[in-house]
């Protein structure tokens, strides 16, 4: 069966009425959770993951997937409207968009958002769909030997690259290692730090984990800082989208795309580090640089537009070689496992039905993100004045039920807690969730493809290294590093032209939370 | 003595603004002026943003009486505020703006109109939004 007839099998499965719904109920939580600040589609997917055991696959997943783009969505509008940014690849956003709401151009500042999401996820959903199935197919001819080059590619860039140091990011990544470790072993059935503790014998429940380090951690992070007053909402004011605003913003929206796509199908920071490509890109290319920090379109239309194309390129190495290289995604990895579906080469074999069912709901996901967006954007600013302590209490009495319907059992709520503690502790000195909870999903996989290795090679190491894709991997491991690190020396050197042009205009552009 | 006015930037808010004044100015008392938020939003629209306080001083400068302007963010909702400004001042009058409330949004929310009344140390003037006002300005 060709390509283009499984997408077509697989919108056939997503229009019908029900997977809509989850779509729509997927891309409406998105839109939601990516408006307010501090909750992001990683703590909500981790806070659902519980709650949809009892769904197919199927379902879930295009739940998640919705939340997914959704939140990229969402945040746009609170950096425009607030100047808080709902998510951290909406610090741009924040900056100028919020100057042009500000001069009374909010109104073309969120729909240059909207539609350059809309365009941007499209166009990287196709680029998806093109790549993927490809990529799958080099995928599947991988030996042991590779899986265990791929997870070390994963395990480093997403230490190095995701915090804010690699020293922080490898010892996140040590933290969900050793995680992963606790249990009884596969191959031999030796009890592994499991303290004589029965609850521990059969590990640690990557769900409890996921809702104890990112939901309980944060929502206890944010409550210790929770004391600010209310910030002024910029009304919406202007016209939509005016003939000019449209000749300034398809560029954008285009070069947007292909900035962000390729940054988000490598493991070399997500998002956020794509939208700061594309605003220096912007701001070098435009002939009206002085408008830059003063609500330049193409300021909003550029970065709006690589964040949700590096959000679709994100899902690329997910679903060809089970790599995730953000915390959703890893995230997402787990509900892969939480049905017994093993993300990585083999998935679009054995699962193709349910991988391109999800392919098409994203087509889906966006039309319906548009459609929600636009229209409903009063909706969606009224959310930000719900107090915020009935938002946290909330999370966490939903954390608690969630951990405890997954195995029935006390041990798992203490540990929630305990590991909601960690989580704060990680937060507050700066070490990034994500390496951790990468680790702690992929670490065991890639043990046993490790000792799959050395027993096939009889103990030699140098098996590991030999085939061609191993050295390729690590080869890729080398340039992703350098590459990683000179975004983020960009990333850095934009940053620290706007603080001082911000400075200059004496208006501290404030981030809270979202920060992946 | 003073008056105490629970001040929101909205409709009720001016009218009670207004009506505190013209009660100012018969009784030649002192004006007490308070705009406070929780705090625990995001976002609340009952705090008055630095613009609209610079109207309503603008206002009671205008208007000659004896005022002063609370705003701050505190822990507490409006309703206790404003009571405890009235004890703190020994307050001669409150006065509130009410508005329309449907019966739900009155059991999920309670009323902060109906906790001044109740809790209030003196008495209590309530003012409506003149029909048809839309969210405009002061004067």
């Amino acid at each position: 069966m060709g390509d283009f007839a499984a997408l077509l099998d697989g919108f056939t499965t997503a229009v019908q009425p029900i997977y809509l719904l989850y779509a729509l109920i997927g891309v409406t939580l998105g839109t939601a959770v990516g408006v307010l600040p501090g909750i992001g589609p990683a703590m909500t997917v981790a806070l659902l993951l519980p709650l949809t055991y009892t769904l197919e696959p199927t379902a879930a997943l295009i739940m998640f997937a919705g939340i997914y783009y959704g939140g990229m969505y969402g945040g746009s509008t609170t950096s425009i409207l607030l100047n808080t940014p709902g998510e951290s690849a909406s610090i741009i956003t924040a900056l100028e968009g919020n100057a042009m709401a500000k001069a009374g151009r909010g109104a073309a500042a969120l729909a240059t958002a909207a539609i350059g999401s809309f365009i941007a996820g499209t166009l990287a959903t196709v680029a998806l769909t093109l790549l993927a199935p490809a990529i799958a197919d080099v995928a599947v001819k991988l030996g042991p030997q590779d899986y265990v080059a791929l997870m070390v590619v994963a395990f480093l860039t997403v230490a190095a690259l995701l915090g804010s140091s690699p020293a922080r990011g490898i010892a996140a990544l040590a933290v969900g290692l050793f995680l992963g470790l606790v249990g009884t072993d596969t191959l031999t059935a030796q009890q592994r730090f499991t303290f004589g503790v029965p609850a521990l014998a059969d590990g640690i429940d990557v769900v409890v984990v996921a809702v104890g380090v990112f939901a309980v951690g944060e929502a206890l992070y944010v409550a210790s800082r929770m004391r600010r007053g209310p910030i002024p909402l910029v009304p919406i004011s202007g016209k939509f989208m005016t003939k000019d605003d449209m000749r300034r913003s398809w560029r954008p929206w285009l070069r947007g795309t292909a900035v962000g796509f390729p940054i988000g199908t490598m493991p070399a920071g997500g998002a956020e580090v794509a939208t700061f490509l594309s605003y220096s890109l912007e701001r070098r290319l435009s002939k009206r640089k002085h408008e830059f920090g003063n609500g330049a379109i193409e300021g909003v239309a550029g970065p709006e537009s690589a964040n949700n194309a590096a959000a679709a390129g994100v899902l690329v190495p997910l679903l060809t070689l089970g790599l995730p290289t953000s915390a959703t995604a890893a995230i997402i990895i787990a509900a892969f496992q939480s049905y017994g579906i093993r993300p990585g080469p083999l998935l679009f074999q054995n699962e193709s039905a349910l991988v391109w069912a999800l392919i098409a709901s994203l087509y889906i996901g966006n039309v319906l993100l548009l459609v929600l967006n636009l229209p409903l954007v009063g909706v969606w600013v009224k959310l930000l004045q719900i107090p915020r302590p009935y938002l946290y209490a909330g999370i966490l009495t939903f954390a608690a039920l969630g951990s405890y319907s997954v195995g029935a059992s006390t041990s798992d709520v203490v540990l929630l807690f305990l590991l909601g503690v960690l989580g704060w502790t990680m937060r507050r000195f700066g070490y990034p969730i994500a390496p951790a909870v990468v680790g702690l999903i992929l670490g065991p996989i890639a043990e046993e493809q490790l000792r799959r290795t050395l027993a096939i090679s009889q103990g030699d190491l140098t098996a590991l290294v030999t085939s061609p894709f191993a050295a390729l991997a690590y080869t890729a491991l080398v340039v992703f590093m350098v590459l990683g690190w000179w975004l983020k020396r960009r990333q850095a050197r934009t940053e620290a032209e706007l603080a001082a042009a911000a400075r200059a205009e004496s208006q501290p552009a404030v981030v809270e939370g979202g920060r992946r | 003595m003073t008056i105490v006015v629970g001040y929101v930037p909205k409709p009720e808010g001016r009218a009670a603004l207004r009506a505190a004044l013209d009660e100012a100015d018969r009784r030649a008392e002192s004006l007490h002026v308070l705009n406070t938020s929780r705090g625990d939003a995001l976002v609340d629209p009952s705090y008055a943003s630095p613009q609209d306080l610079e109207d309503v001083r603008r206002l009671l400068e205008e208007a000659g009486v004896e005022f002063d302007l609370e705003h701050r963010v505190g822990g507490r909702d409006g309703a206790e505020e404003v009571v405890e400004a009235a004890e703190k001042q020994n307050a001669s009058l409150i006065v509130i703006g009410l508005r329309r409330r449907s019966p739900t949004g009155k059991l999920i929310f309670g009323s902060n109109a109906q906790r001044i009344l109740l809790d209030a140390p003196c008495p209590v003037l309530a003012v409506k939004a003149p029909a048809g006002e839309a969210a405009g300005h002061l004067h």
